[in-house]
């Protein structure tokens, strides 16, 4: 093989292949920790600015039945029914006006990225649940989303965790369409999937139900760091 | 006398940039990224979330373009000119003191068939190649196993989305600006004058002659082995759809 119209001079190029594609493996072990620390950086960069930023912490939007369900302030309900005294009929401005709480929380996905300190506002389950009083047979929620078939449970015992919260804000704005709009669960012990987007109707049951992602495969108490999560 | 431009052109001698093998490679390549950057950019991207919001649409487009990419990657490399592309691959990965200057001047160094900048692309998109399989079986592997979630594969699979994006803008920008590398590509030929003017060092085959290795037809095992990969491509497609 002397052809001498072949290129001469040292294989740099292949040992620069060599060495890009094995430092990109290696951070198959950093990568994270690289991530957190880059996102820890640009905290110091204003709220607005970094949410544009195409790079570090942001939203990934799941949605398994588009499109994503569509808000209407004047048609919009909330039902509460199943295990309850008085059923009930919510409307946005109802909703609102129940006590209002503000939680500064990290959003952990089962899939691997997370979204630190998202501030939401809402109500908690027992000032939602005070007007409809449970019967005593009641033991879980189930969260019926508008985006058909999604659905989850959760035990009014996790739904006593102090940070539990059915979040109509986000970031001091009202919860975005892509995120739930206008009411979503807010479970920041567990994993994302367990936050029912597009809630529209809350069934109060006696026992809990697998939810859409536990029909297939995933864990039904998805603590953070106890579950099939990881 | 005016000359009509369209014979100016054909009239000017061409020689050989891009066989067959090599032109097929890089069309499976720019339409597998095209596809595979635009709905990655909508799973990733919440602003287009919204505008798209077909999420399992979306990630099932992705899914099988990665497949289809990497089957019509190896059938090519399987049943295509093997000498040529053994060659072009010798063409980048070697760097003399020129290409090394090319790179340190910007540009200011006589070229071979490729100029420095030319060659680091190429080998970081083929680097890129690697990353994406390779973070992209994980998460597909760590949605159904999660001992296979490993911390850095979606930042691996993301930085390599901003790398890639990033390349490809240069990538197009260089093409467009300089009209005869993109006929290089499309076509397999550029102008002789072209050819002289920016790759000096270059000893272009011209236009017609036989380039290496060309009509050597794939053994039957090369043919067995292209016929086990596609069934494989079609096999991983059906799973996923």
């Amino acid at each position: 093989m002397n052809d001498p119209a072949q290129s001469a001079g040292p294989p740099i190029g292949r040992r620069a292949f060599l060495g890009f594609v094995g430092l990109g493996l290696s951070s198959l072990a950093w990568g994270g920790a690289a991530m957190d620390l880059l996102a820890q950086s640009t905290r110091l960069v204003p709220e607005s600015l970094r949410s544009a930023l195409p790079f570090g912490k942001g939203w990934r939007i799941y949605a398994v039945n588009p499109p994503h369900p569509k808000f209407d302030p004047a048609t919009w309900r909330l039902r509460i029914e199943g295990l309850v005294e008085r059923p009930q009929t919510l409307t946005y401005a109802q909703l609102v006006a129940l006590p209002r709480v503000r939680q500064t929380s990290d959003f952990v996905c089962v899939t691997g990225w997370s979204v630190d300190d998202v501030r939401w506002a809402g109500v908690r389950f027992d000032d939602l649940l005070a007007a409809a009083r449970p019967l005593p047979s009641a033991r879980a929620l189930r969260f019926v989303s508008a985006e058909e078939p999604y659905v989850d449970s959760l035990t009014l015992e996790q739904l006593r965790e102090p940070d539990a919260l059915l979040a109509y804000g986000m970031d001091d704005a009202p919860l975005k369409r892509e995120h739930g709009a206008p009411v979503r669960v807010v479970m920041p012990k567990m994993y994302g999937y367990k936050g029912v987007k597009w809630v529209s109707r809350i069934v109060v049951t006696d026992r809990v139900e697998d939810g859409y992602w536990q029909q297939r495969g995933y864990d039904r108490d998805a603590w953070i760091g106890g579950s099939n999560g990881r | 006398m005016a000359v009509d431009p369209r014979i100016a052109i054909a009239a000017e001698p061409r020689v050989a940039r891009f066989g067959l093998t090599e032109r097929r490679l890089h069309t499976i390549h720019a339409w597998a990224f095209s596809i595979l950057l635009l709905t990655g950019f909508v799973l990733y991207l919440p602003f287009l979330a919204q505008i798209v919001s077909d999420r399992p649409l979306m990630k099932g487009i992705h899914l099988v373009t990665a497949v289809a990419w990497l089957t019509g990657l190896a059938l090519v490399v399987l049943l295509g000119d093997r000498a040529a592309l053994a060659r072009t691959r010798r063409d980048i990965e070697r760097f003399d003191a020129d290409d090394v200057l090319f790179v340190r001047n910007r540009g200011r160094a006589p070229a071979g068939r490729f100029n420095g900048g030319q060659k680091g692309h190429a080998i970081v998109q083929a680097g890129l190649a690697i990353l994406f399989t390779v973070s992209g079986v994980l998460l597909w592997l760590g949605e159904r196993n999660t001992d296979l979630r490993l911390p850095g594969t979606i930042a691996l699979h993301d930085a390599a989305t901003l790398l890639l994006a990033g390349l490809v803008a240069g990538h197009i920008m260089q093409a467009t600006s300089h009209p005869q590398s993109l006929e290089g590509i499309r076509r397999g030929t550029v102008r002789a004058s072209y050819a002289a003017a920016h790759h000096p060092r270059w000893d272009p085959p011209a236009d017609g002659d036989q380039p290496v290795g060309s009509g050597a037809r794939p053994g039957i095992g090369r043919t067995a082995l292209a016929a086990a990969v596609l069934a494989l491509g079609v096999a991983a497609v059906t799973l996923l759809v």
